[in-house]
This record gives C-alpha cells, sequence and structure tokens, in this order.
C-alpha cells in the first residue's frame, strides 16, 4: 500500500519502527495532490516547501530519540477557514484573496505541538455557507467517487482530499453539517465535537454559537486521535470548555455492550430514500449483533427536518450577517479601489467581496434581526432551539445514543442545486439539529449505493460523550470489515 | 407579510452592500419562498418557552484586565489595504 493511502495510526506505526520516514510520507501525498488535484480541486494553497520542512524536523526528533508526538511526522490538511500564521486564509471568497493571517488557530498550533506536518489548505463554500463546496470562489471540489458529482459542503475540499489519499487526514468545520455531510458524500469519518470541545480562536467565524471544529479521517481511530490532539480549553476562546480531555486513543475499541441505541420514528419516514433507510436499519442491527440494545423513541421537533432547518438558518444568517460586517476593506481583505466617500467604499468593496450565497445570507439575516421582524422570526427561532434541545435530553434520558442518516441522498450532480438555495439547504435536513442542541455527533461510512456512491448513519450523543460515539462509530466500522 | 423590493434595499442599506437591479430582483423572490418555507415554525406553540442563545450553559466568564501586546503588530498592519504611518487610511469621512 502506498504510503499516502495510509491511516494516521498505520502511518505512526511505521514512523516509530523506522520503516519510512516522515519526509517519505510526506513526499507521497504530495505527489498525490500534484496528479490528482487538477481534476477534484481539494485545495487551494499547497506548502510543499514548509511541509517538507515540518517532516524533516519530525525525521530529526525521530533519529534524535525525542518524543515526536502523538502526530509526528503526519501529513494534515486544513480547511481555509482556518488561520496559519504567515500563509494565505482565504475563506473560499474573493474577499480574503490576498490575506495572509498574522497567527495561528489554536487547532494549527495543537496539530504543530503533535508533530503534524501541515500540507496545505483545502476548498469550502464561501465563509463556509453552503453544502456542496460550489460557492466557493475558487470552483468547485469533485466528488472523487464520480466526478460529476459534489463533495458535500462546507468542508468538501478536505473529505475530498482524505477520500482521495490526498492527505492523510485533514480539518474541518461543522456549522449546521459542514464536516459530517462531505464525510458522507465522499465515504469518510467525519466527527462534529461538542459545542466548546475544541476551540474556535483563530477559525473564521460563521455562526458563532454553532460553529465547531472537527476530524475527516480515513477511520474512526484516526478521529480519536485527532481530537484527542486539538480538544481541551484555551483562553483565546471564552466558550471552549473546561472539562478534562478523556483519552480518546485508548478508550475508541472498547466495545459497547450494554449501551442503548435510540431510533427516533421521525428519523426514518416513509418518503425516506430506500438507500438511506436500508442502511441507517442495517448499522442498527449491526449495533445490536455487537451487543447494544435499540430503543425507538420520539423526537417531536428536533426530529422534524423543516423544524430544525427553519429554526437553524434563522440563526445562522443572524449571526452571520453580524459576524461578517467586519469585511469592511479597512483593516484587511479587499478593497474596492475608486471610491471617494466611506460609505460606497463599504458598498463596493462587500458587493465586489462577497459572492451570491453569503449576500444572500447577509441580506436574510439582517432582516430577520431588523425591528418588526425580530419576533416573529429570530426570537421565534431561539424557542424552537429549546425545544429542541428538551428532546434530545429527554432521548438521552432514555438512550446513550441516536442513530440516524446524515443525508436524506447520496452525493448530488454538480449543479443541480444551485438555482434553487431552498433545495440546496433542504440537504442539510438531518445534520442541523445538533448544531442547534450544541451536541456531539459522528458521521461513519457504512456502504455503497448500487452506483457507487458511499453511504454514512450518523450517531449522536449527550454533551461530551464523544468516547461513547467513537465506540459505537468503532463497532460499526468493525462489523463492515474485518478488524 | 411578503417581502417587497422596498425592504430587501433598506436591509442592503443597513448591510452595507450595493446590489444590482437584477440582484435586487432575484434576492425579493428568494426571501420569499426562503421565509415561507420558515413560516412552518408557527404550527409549534413556543407561549413561555425561554430562547436559546447558546448551545451549553455558561456562567459570565472573567480574566484580569491586564494588556498582553501582540507580538505581530507588524503583520496586522500589513494585512491593511491602505495605511498611513501607524493609521488605518479611509476616504474622507467629512468636509
Amino acid at each position: 500500500m502506498a504510503l499516502n493511502e495510509l491511516t494516521a495510526h498505520e502511518l505512526k506505526t511505521l514512523l516509530d519502527r523506522g520503516e519510512v520516514s516522515a519526509h517519505e510520507a510526506t513526499t507521497a501525498v504530495l505527489e498525490r495532490i500534484e496528479a490528482t488535484d487538477d481534476t477534484l480541486n481539494a485545495f487551494i494553497s499547497v506548502d510543499a516547501e514548509g511541509a517538507l520542512s515540518q517532516a524533516a524536523a519530525a525525521d530529526r526528533r525521530r533519529a534524535a530519540g525525542e518524543d515526536p508526538g502523538m502526530l509526528g511526522g503526519v501529513p494534515v490538511a486544513l480547511k481555509d477557514l482556518l488561520c496559519v500564521a504567515g500563509g494565505h486564509t482565504t475563506c473560499g471568497s474573493r474577499m480574503l484573496e490576498n490575506y495572509i493571517a498574522p497567527y495561528d488557530a489554536t487547532v494549527v498550533s495543537r496539530l504543530r505541538q503533535a508533530g503534524a506536518v501541515i500540507i496545505g489548505k483545502t476548498n469550502l463554500d464561501e465563509f463556509a455557507m453552503g453544502s456542496s463546496t460550489e460557492s466557493s470562489y475558487y470552483g468547485v471540489t469533485r466528488n472523487p467517487h464520480d466526478n460529476s458529482r459534489v463533495a458535500g459542503g462546507s468542508s468538501g475540499g478536505s473529505a475530498a482530499a482524505v477520500a482521495a489519499d490526498q492527505t492523510i487526514l485533514a480539518i474541518g468545520s461543522d456549522t449546521g453539517g459542514s464536516v459530517r455531510q462531505p464525510a458522507a458524500y465522499c465515504g469518510v469519518v467525519g466527527l462534529k465535537p461538542t459545542y466548546g470541545r475544541v476551540s474556535r480562536y483563530g477559525l473564521t467565524a460563521y455562526a458563532s454559537s454553532l460553529d465547531q471544529i472537527g476530524p475527516l479521517t480515513k477511520d474512526v481511530q484516526d478521529a480519536a486521535w485527532t481530537l484527542e490532539a486539538i480538544a481541551g480549553h484555551d483562553r483565546f476562546d471564552s466558550t471552549s470548555i473546561q472539562a478534562q480531555v478523556p483519552a480518546y486513543s485508548q478508550s475508541f475499541n472498547r466495545g459497547i455492550k450494554g449501551m442503548r441505541i435510540g431510533l427516533a420514528r421521525e428519523h426514518l419516514p416513509p418518503e425516506l430514500d430506500d438507500r438511506i433507510a436500508a442502511v441507517t436499519r442495517q448499522a442498527a442491527l449491526s449495533l445490536e449483533h455487537c451487543g447494544a440494545e435499540l430503543v425507538d423513541l420520539e423526537l417531536p421537533v428536533a426530529g422534524r427536518g423543516e423544524y430544525c432547518l427553519s429554526s437553524f438558518y434563522l440563526i445562522a444568517m443572524g449571526e452571520s450577517s453580524a459576524n461578517l460586517a467586519r469585511y469592511d476593506g479597512v483593516k484587511y481583505g479587499h478593497r474596492a479601489h475608486g471610491a471617494t466617500d466611506l460609505q460606497s467604499m463599504y458598498q463596493n468593496t462587500r458587493n465586489q467581496g462577497f459572492g451570491d450565497e453569503v449576500k444572500r445570507r447577509i441580506i436574510l439575516g439582517t432582516y430577520v434581526l431588523s425591528a418588526g421582524y425580530y419576533d416573529a422570526y429570530y426570537l421565534k427561532a431561539q424557542q424552537v432551539r429549546t425545544l429542541i434541545r428538551r428532546d434530545f435530553e429527554q432521548a438521552f434520558a432514555r438512550c446513550d445514543a441516536l442513530l440516524a442518516p446524515v443525508t436524506p441522498g447520496p452525493a448530488f450532480r454538480i449543479g443541480e442545486k444551485t438555482d434553487d438555495p431552498l433545495q440546496m439547504y433542504l440537504t442539510d435536513i438531518y445534520t442541523v439539529a445538533v448544531n442547534l442542541a450544541g451536541i456531539p455527533a459522528i458521521s461513519v461510512p457504512c456502504g455503497l449505493s448500487a452506483e457507487g456512491l458511499p453511504i454514512s448513519v450518523q450517531l449522536l450523543g449527550p454533551p461530551l460523550q464523544e468516547e461513547k460515539l467513537l465506540q459505537l462509530g468503532h463497532a460499526l466500522e468493525c462489523s463492515a470489515r474485518p478488524c | 407579510m411578503p417581502v417587497e423590493l422596498k425592504d430587501v434595499r433598506a436591509v442592503a442599506e443597513l448591510a452595507r452592500l450595493a446590489l444590482t437591479a437584477e440582484e435586487e430582483t432575484r434576492l425579493v423572490s428568494q426571501l420569499n419562498e426562503i421565509l415561507g418555507f420558515m413560516e412552518t415554525l408557527n404550527e409549534l406553540d413556543t407561549r413561555g418557552v425561554e430562547p436559546t442563545s447558546h448551545p451549553v450553559p455558561m456562567e459570565n466568564v472573567t480574566r484580569k484586565d491586564q494588556i498582553e501586546p501582540f507580538a505581530a503588530r507588524g503583520d496586522l498592519m500589513a494585512a491593511a489595504p491602505e495605511v498611513a504611518g501607524d493609521y488605518y487610511r479611509v476616504p474622507r469621512i467629512m468636509d
């Protein structure tokens, strides 16, 4: 097997034994990117020189007998929404085409401390606003399983890069499904941790009460390793949680005997795509076979996609319209030339710098927050958010985790939904409730459709119960292949 | 309450976006479609329900009010489209 095809834990074993070098592993992923990215467009920028020098440093540490770190010498790709000091951070937008971040995001510092080799920045929907990576200013990312289809979004570049073995693992961010959905479309593992489990410092803000950073990996063990490396309190993010970080890398394979898995009636409606329904039911049986107990239950609000989507988009658009007010052409980013007064400088800068989807969300967000409409839309959405949280609290009193579809269907065709924003939003129907409630969830590949497209399921847990989700995800993986 | 052209114009002004006539027209119909879908929330009785603004219950987080100079000050200023010495430069704001 080529080095770029390995998981992080497989590569780490070879590196620790001295059978391969970080230089060789990094060269392998860089060559793979070179060979495939003209087609896939998973990367916005690749830092080959920087990556090779980080790899050399990892090899030197090993040679000197020092601890190379948990991810010592492992190549990692970052969604281009995360700041890396001295490098471009575009957020998929023309607005930040020439922006150079002056500092590392906390996630990036922690990956560096763990010895990871940062190889480049992956494509995404502009400012993470989208479900297909089609709204990127830098072009669409193609699905490695079928180049005529989307890789999903907004972390589409990260998902495609992992699926195509252009990297060993990748980091994304999930505001309404942006890690789990592309992971499902590309057939890789995607973990959205509890809100606050991972510091958001250095992550460009989209919707601050929903955003959370998570790993996209080739298996569940790698997700456990990566989460252990990046999680934990950070004084630069006051919303990061103080709780201690468990040794996920040690506990992910402890088995699931006696765990109770909830299946909500609302998650498997009669109109659900047959392929998705069949895979979800099969996953439930596999978990039962591994010793878990299935529990039927109801999620009268949190299980209803139309309520969750409406609440989610109202809140996300409201928060994004406030967050994106900072792009004013003054301190950084694009500035329109030729304006003679401040007002038109702002307006022209923002009209040139932002694409259609971002403008739509700013306009909608400003509208629902404006006087006269606030109570009818934004406040109502926040109240429904409370009902959604309560639904999950009640469900988790009866089970350890919920099993549900990730997406209403497999990856769709490029261009299929770009002219109909509402149809695009509807692809997030199963993922957004998790962000509204702030709970963790993991998307795990469980098979291929007849046409060869990956299909996944997700497991949802109570706050800070990532360990159980990793254990369940690992059990699902083991039932799909010998391990 | 349908969204009208004047609403989109007013909101664009608030959001400092100079939209083209074509963008304005398209947004009127898209806003109506999207907000129309969201009317579904009115099926839910939320009387007396506390709104959630933050998913994880949290107390105020405080710290000592101490100045810590940012090491890469020059890099921050270098990111600006136009500077004059230690200042950001913008078009004239008063006559």
